[in-house]
């Protein structure tokens, strides 16, 4: 006899099961994220201890909690020279990931990175403008000029996307088509660019893109960290809406949502966040599409979880690769770039194959 | 209790109009009301419509409601892999528009969303691993979660088979009754109708062509004209309206 429970199981439990389950998944992921923290510090403490002038991570605790206790080439050492780079790899990481969580969530995308939409692309071509040919789109100070050409042409191609993105008709795979024929275009110019500029200035353009932390001064870190303070709680506000928008437009709209009003308001959050990221620091290609999958893996897709989740997972990976970068060839900072990529895309590999559920 | 009058209802989708001129008698609480038609008759755009998903002429009057979100809505559904469980996509529904802790009321109510429709069993499943009958239930446990005075469902049923679609009908019909709810279904199970609802809204191209009473508007006259069969509707030994179709022409 057909009794439907093949189809939906049909023995009814208590009904404060549900309000249990709930409780204990909540717990889970709150821990998760502790742990995360944990082991974010732990990497940063690390990172802090590695380079030219190794330090005990007893040592770094101590600069870290009470820097009058050790010696003054420590502290300098630690504090004006390892910190701002080691910090920067935490804001950067934390800002790519988030910004391509969102991508990947207002666009249905799981491939949707601050690299698909060609805003990282952008960047680059903007800097190589810079270190080609000397263009300067605004003036500025001389340490100043290739971050702001390279930001000001990611905010550009985010904006031509969010133009094009307005028009009556266009869907969310138009977009994601857009930001790929902008990648395209970019790195069209960007060889036009190699093809004319001298020898010298083509080694900083391919030095530039592939991505190094070693420029990081606190001014600047503190730039980065304040366009992602600032975004993170306009994002979080979103948050049940932003949910919702996995469920489909048309689920989200019957919930209340406005799927079109909220694509294009994260859209200028998350771009704006991949652009100053991206312009500090050069192409970092793979924790805007990887730290997000990793966090959706460990926490699901609440966004009360997903989006610190998306942060810590990328700030920990560049953390991580920032340590890699500088024990892999004793003596030698490999560019982050290609740390990430190396080491970064097996282990997702490994993450996405070893899953036993669909993480899209 | 709520009452919903529609009066010169229109829609367009850029020049296309799907529907025109839609003017029903006020249709109160407590009942479920069928929205019937042939497909593409304009049923989805007149849901949308009242939900305020698209613009057009004339006006939806709600009078008598007291929640801040009176209206909720089921769209089709549309299968969708999103990364969370059936409990979190339920409370995901309830808590729209409001601030990010969740109360004990909110669990509550989700608990007791999918108690009364027997779900209970499914909330710790992922979304992604339902069937298309049980992304429909959920669907349903989203909509009444939000302790809606007026619930739109655009067929409700499609994706069920016969015993949760008994199931789910009469547990709408008697959730009007008890909390003065009005339910609006798009059926294409006339039988359904006929037994479930209330009223009746026959819509054919985009105009309505009959409403009220389901036993007066569900004649074989209408199943000839809309639906193009010949039919008879026959009583059992109940005294049910059974609808006996003979052949489309």
């Amino acid at each position: 006899m057909h009794t439907g429970a093949d189809i939906l199981p049909s023995e009814q439990s208590a009904p404060e099961e549900g309000r249990t389950f709930y409780r204990t998944l909540v717990l889970r992921r709150q821990l998760i994220l502790a742990a995360l923290a944990l082991a974010l510090f732990l990497s940063l403490c690390v990172d802090l201890a590695l380079g030219p002038a190794r330090f005990s991570l007893g040592e770094v605790l101590a600069a870290l909690f009470s820097p009058d206790d050790v010696s003054l080439q420590a502290r300098v050492i630690l504090w004006e020279i390892r910190m701002p780079v080691a910090l920067m790899a935490l804001v950067v990481g934390a800002s790519l990931s988030v910004a391509g969580a969102q991508m990947q969530t207002i666009l249905s995308n799981p491939l949707a990175s601050p690299f698909t939409l060609g805003i990282s692309a952008g960047a680059s071509f903007g800097a190589a403008l810079a270190l080609a040919f000397g263009v300067v789109i605004v003036p500025a100070a001389v340490d100043y000029v290739i971050p702001i050409n390279a930001f000001v042409m990611a905010m550009l191609t985010a904006f031509a996307i969010h133009a094009l993105s307005m028009r009556r008709g266009v869907t969310i795979e138009t977009i994601v088509l857009l930001g790929i024929a902008m990648v395209f275009i970019f790195n069209s110019l960007m060889a036009l660019i190699q093809f004319f500029a001298s020898q010298q200035a083509v080694s900083a353009v391919v030095f530039w893109t592939m991505g190094s932390l070693t420029k990081a001064t606190w001014p600047k870190l503190w730039i980065a960290l304040g366009v992602l303070a600032t975004v993170m709680p306009l994002l979080a506000r979103h948050g049940w809406a932003l949910t919702a928008m996995r469920l489909g437009d048309a689920k989200a709209e019957s919930l209340g949502v406005k799927p079109r009003a909220l694509r294009l308001e994260v859209l200028v959050l998350v771009s704006l966040l991949a652009a100053i990221a991206v312009a500090f620091v050069g192409t970092i290609g793979f924790i805007g599409l990887v730290g997000p999958h990793i966090a959706r893996l460990l926490l699901g897709e609440d966004q009360r979880f997903f989006l610190p989740g998306s942060a810590l997972c990328g700030a920990l990976i560049l953390s991580i690769g920032s340590v890699l970068s500088k024990v892999l060839i004793p003596g030698t900072v490999i560019p982050i770039g290609i740390i990430t990529s190396l080491v970064g895309i097996p282990f997702f590999l490994f993450l996405v194959l070893s899953n036993k559920k669909a993480s899209w | 209790m709520v009452t919903l009058t529609l009066d010169g209802l229109s829609a367009s989708y850029g020049r296309r109009r799907i529907l025109s001129e839609i003017t029903t008698p006020p249709l109160e609480g407590g009942q479920v009301v069928a929205v019937l038609g042939p497909n593409a008759a304009g049923k989805s755009t007149l849901f949308r419509r009242i939900f305020g998903l698209l613009d057009g002429g004339g006006t939806v009057c709600l009078e008598g409601a007291t929640s801040e979100r009176p209206v909720a809505y089921m769209p089709q559904e549309t299968g969708v892999n999103a990364v969370l469980t059936v409990y979190e996509s339920v409370l995901l529904a309830r808590m729209q528009g409001r601030r990010l802790n969740v109360k004990p009321e909110d669990l509550a109510e989700v608990d007791r969303a999918l108690d009364e429709l027997g779900i209970v069993a499914l909330g710790e499943r992922d979304i992604g691993d339902l069937s298309g009958g049980q992304r429909q239930m959920v669907g349903a446990a989203q909509a009444l979660v939000q302790n809606p005075e007026v619930l739109l469902l655009d067929e409700p049923t499609s994706a069920l088979d016969l015993h949760r679609q008994i199931q789910l009908l009469s547990i709408l019909r008697r959730l009007a009754k008890e909390r003065g709810m009005l339910v609006i279904a798009a059926l294409h199970d006339l039988g359904h109708a006929l037994r479930f609802t209330d009223q009746a809204l026959v819509l054919q191209n985009g105009t309505l062509v009959n409403c009220g009473p389901t036993e007066e508007v569900v004649t074989p006259e209408l199943l000839y004209r809309v639906y193009h069969v010949t039919a008879r509707i026959e009583r059992c030994s109940k005294g049910r309206p059974q609808l006996i179709v003979e052949e489309a022409v």
